[in-house]
């Protein structure tokens, strides 16, 4: 009996020792670079990175409270709740947009537009959506590679306009043009000799990441800034409650954040579907590659990048019409979204896809079978194709 | 006014060198006695046998780790997660004071955790006042480093209930024992918590950002009383206790002004303790129930649950470098929180911000009041959206000891 005492707390020990002694990777192993959509794009100085440091730090740690200056109405308290991990967003923070219903039309503020601020703190009441009053829920973007869209010149992105679908294929993607904002300052890359092209949100209505970042932190989080200095939900003027420093950080950071990264790219399936993806146009809007000019970044300068998308305006159809929308855009037009990162939305959206502008498509091929207007030749040849081929373009575009 | 306190302490220190050395003071069956309960463990300490008028004693605990999630880690990292100093006296055989002042992260925090005057009336009827530790939970009033085995402290006692939680108030204590059973109440009336609790950096509902606020050892803002109570029962070495802490946490009305609604907060716990020569098993779980608003955020949820369960099992009591009474122990903790139960509205989805932890670890105790301890984690937590989740893994040393 004492025997088999001993040989049992011998067997105990040794366990424990053997546990221990196999965690030979103290540490869990790094993902896979592919594998995650934060981090730094490669090339930059030690200075670079210190910035990059400080902007993550804000974008992804600092929530706000009342105390720091949340609301009093609000959508989310900090970057991170729409953005985790720097990626796509969930239903939980998605934004509801109204007060616009024709191009370059000026929201009525008094009704609380042009964005639903449905959260508020103890003691407030949130806002609550005007009766019948047409809007469209945005589901939150990734914020990975826009550095690399803000790079591009304005001339670049105008020479894929075809509002007059001069090459007949039914696609007639235009600029949008949006009012810009008052403390928009126009860079060389905006010479294009008409008013800037907006190139960010969703109706592309904002022209630089500057007015992203400084009207998410009003609209979204309530939160004034030297930019945005009005609180949203009342109008009134209020001392910033981010400072400037900080909105530069955060600039920087979502400037220099890596482009998603493809994975598969060497299986026969992706370069299939890559293949197919072109000939049944899919590529005529979400287009594959760009260079970017010059930078003030020099790990920005001279990149080809794979973002999929023109940065044009499109009409999307009328089931995609929300019957409202911002800057230059029509209710029925919608940019092109960018779909590197395609297949790692949903490790930010809770394990499930959220497509579309409003997370209405909960894959890839019911977002594939949404697109109407211009793309509706596109799904028209997508749903032409074998099983098998539709299979292909699905593996592509999970692996992008 | 933090080195005034710490003067103060030195001085009676230096008052008491006596007692600190008088080695009769050292109760070497510390934790042995079968008629001790959770709620005794504030006079369960070593230095509380002397005869001294006054005493002093205390524990310190000095930790290594080297922790990463996701392949990031911080390095090396050493550290004295806190230092705390035991003042105790009699001045009557009915009356006794007892203080415990934590200074935490290197002097970073001083805190009054305890400071009671009791007046014993009958073994059923106690009173206490002064800063009274809550009890809620066993390990919020049986917290010493050294009496465990496992460096961190259980996370759902430190990030659902704040570990260490005290308040100033007022109570009534008292125990009935006989033959192999004891049965013990406590309640209390005490300052409670604020609206930090659901308006905090951590993005969730969070008891433990009320610690922040130190004020509420002068005064509440609210004018409420937080209640608390236990009930416990041992029968040899099995010992249950039920608790409960619940009341208002925002301050609804200033200046006669209504600024919103009275929302509380409720906290249940059981938590439970069984030890043969063998084996020991302690757990607690907990479930808090916090009002709020609908209109605020979600994220900040309205009910939260987690708990951990120890198996410490010595393996190896014999004399080891002249400790003639050394125990080898190894010792495996299970832990999870939970810090949002609700479900998202959009999506009619769990939402997720979920921990759960396994540790796994060996501990060297040359004398029954100081450890050695050697810790792995293998920790894994999942954010509020329920994305693939961050993985933690590392190694802890320390030692953790009462002088």
């Amino acid at each position: 009996m004492n025997d088999q005492i001993r040989s049992s707390k011998t067997f105990i020990i040794l366990l424990f020792l053997l546990i221990i002694a196999a965690c030979s990777r103290i540490i869990p192993p790094t993902p896979e670079e592919n594998s995650i959509l934060d981090g730094p794009v490669g090339g930059l100085t030690n200075e670079e990175n210190k910035i990059f440091l400080a902007g993550d730090i804000a974008f992804n740690d600092e929530v706000f409270t009342e105390e720091t200056g949340l609301g009093p109405r609000f959508v989310a308290n900090s970057c991170a709740a729409c953005h985790a991990g720097d990626g796509k967003g969930h239903p939980f923070t998605s934004l509801i947009r109204f007060g616009q219903t024709e191009p370059l039309q000026t929201p009525d503020e008094k009704t609380g537009a042009p964005q639903l601020q449905n959260r508020a703190l103890p003691g407030y009441e949130p806002e609550s959506l005007p009766d019948g009053v047409p809007h469209m829920k945005l589901i939150a973007p990734a914020v990975t590679g826009l550095g690399f869209l803000a790079a591009l010149t304005d001339l670049q992105i105008l020479e894929n306009e075809d509002p007059l679908d001069t090459n007949m294929d039914g696609i007639s993607g235009v600029a949008s043009r949006p009012n810009p904002a008052d403390y928009f300052v126009q860079q060389s890359i905006h010479n294009s000799g008409g008013k800037a092209v907006g190139r960010f949100g969703k109706k592309a209505g904002a022209i630089d990441l500057l007015q992203q970042i400084a009207t998410a932190y009003n609209q979204d989080m309530g939160v004034t800034s030297i930019y945005e200095p009005r609180d949203p939900s009342t109008g009134l003027l209020h001392s910033p409650e981010v400072d400037e420093s900080t909105i530069n950080d955060i600039l920087f950071y979502i400037r220099t954040l890596k482009a998603p990264i493809p994975r598969n790219t060497e299986n026969p399936d992706f370069i299939a579907g890559q293949q197919l993806f072109v000939s049944i146009n899919c590529s005529a809007c979400h287009t594959p590659s760009w260079t970017t000019p010059e930078s003030d970044i020099a790990a920005l300068s001279n990149k080809i990048f794979h973002p999929y998308t023109d940065l044009l305006l499109h009409d999307m159809g009328p089931e995609l019409d929300d019957g409202a929308t911002e800057g230059s855009a029509q209710t029925y037009e919608w940019r092109t979204p960018g779909l590197w990162g395609l297949g790692l939305s949903k490790n930010s959206q809770g394990g499930q896809h959220y497509l579309m502008h409003d997370g209405r498509a909960k894959s890839i091929e019911e977002a594939i079978l949404m697109h109407g207007g211009e793309a509706s030749n596109s799904k028209q040849a997508y749903t032409n194709l074998t099983n098998a081929e539709q299979a292909q373009i699905l593996f592509f575009l999970e692996s992008l | 006014m933090k080195r005034k306190i710490i003067a103060i302490i030195f001085l009676i220190l230096g008052f008491n060198l006596s007692a600190q050395i008088d080695s009769s003071l050292l109760n070497p069956q510390y934790g042995s006695d079968p008629d001790k309960m959770n709620m005794d463990a504030v006079y369960q300490r070593p230095f509380l046998a002397g005869n001294s008028i006054a005493a002093i004693g205390g524990y310190v605990e000095a930790d290594y780790q080297y922790m990463g999630t996701d392949g990031i880690t911080d390095g090396h990292q050493f550290s004295i997660p806190r230092l705390t100093l035991f003042i105790a006296s009699s001045a009557h055989r009915k009356l006794r004071f007892l203080s415990e002042l934590e200074i935490e992260n290197g002097g970073e925090e001083l805190t009054i955790e305890f400071a009671a005057v009791d007046l014993l009336l009958h073994p059923l009827l106690n009173l206490r006042s002064g800063v009274i530790m809550n009890p809620i939970g066993a390990f919020n009033q049986n917290h010493d480093g050294p009496k465990w085995e496992f460096i961190k402290r259980p996370i759902a006692m430190t990030q659902l209930l704040p570990a260490t939680w005290s308040n100033p108030g007022v109570g009534s204590y008292g125990k009935w024992t006989k033959s192999n059973f004891s049965f013990g109440y406590e309640y209390y009336l005490s300052h409670g918590f604020n609206s930090t609790i659901i308006d905090n950096s951590e993005a969730r509902t969070f008891l433990p950002a009320a610690k922040a606020d130190k004020t509420r050892f002068t005064e509440t803002l609210n004018g409420k009383v937080m209640q608390t109570a236990k009930l416990a029962g041992r029968y040899k070495n099995f010992e249950l206790g039920l608790s409960y802490m619940g009341g208002v946490y925002n301050n609804p009305v200033v200046d006669e002004l209504s600024l919103e609604n009275e929302r509380k907060q409720h906290c249940y716990d059981i938590d439970f303790s069984f030890q043969t020569t063998d084996l020991q098993v302690v757990g607690e779980w907990v479930y808090i129930q916090v009002d709020v608003p609908e209109t605020y955020n979600r994220q900040y949820g309205n009910s939260q649950t987690g708990g951990f369960l120890d198996i410490i099992y010595p393996f190896y009591k014999r004399p080891v470098f002249g400790f003639n009474d050394a125990v080898f122990n190894a010792a495996l903790r299970f832990e999870y929180v939970d810090w949002n139960l609700q479900n998202f509205e959009e999506t009619n989805e769990p939402i997720g911000d979920e921990l759960t932890a396994l540790v796994l670890g060996i501990s060297f105790r040359p004398v029954q009041t100081a450890v050695f301890r050697i810790n792995y984690r293998f920790q894994q937590e999942v954010d509020l959206f329920g994305n693939p989740p961050a993985n933690t893994r590392g190694i802890e040393i320390g030692v953790a000891s009462y002088f």
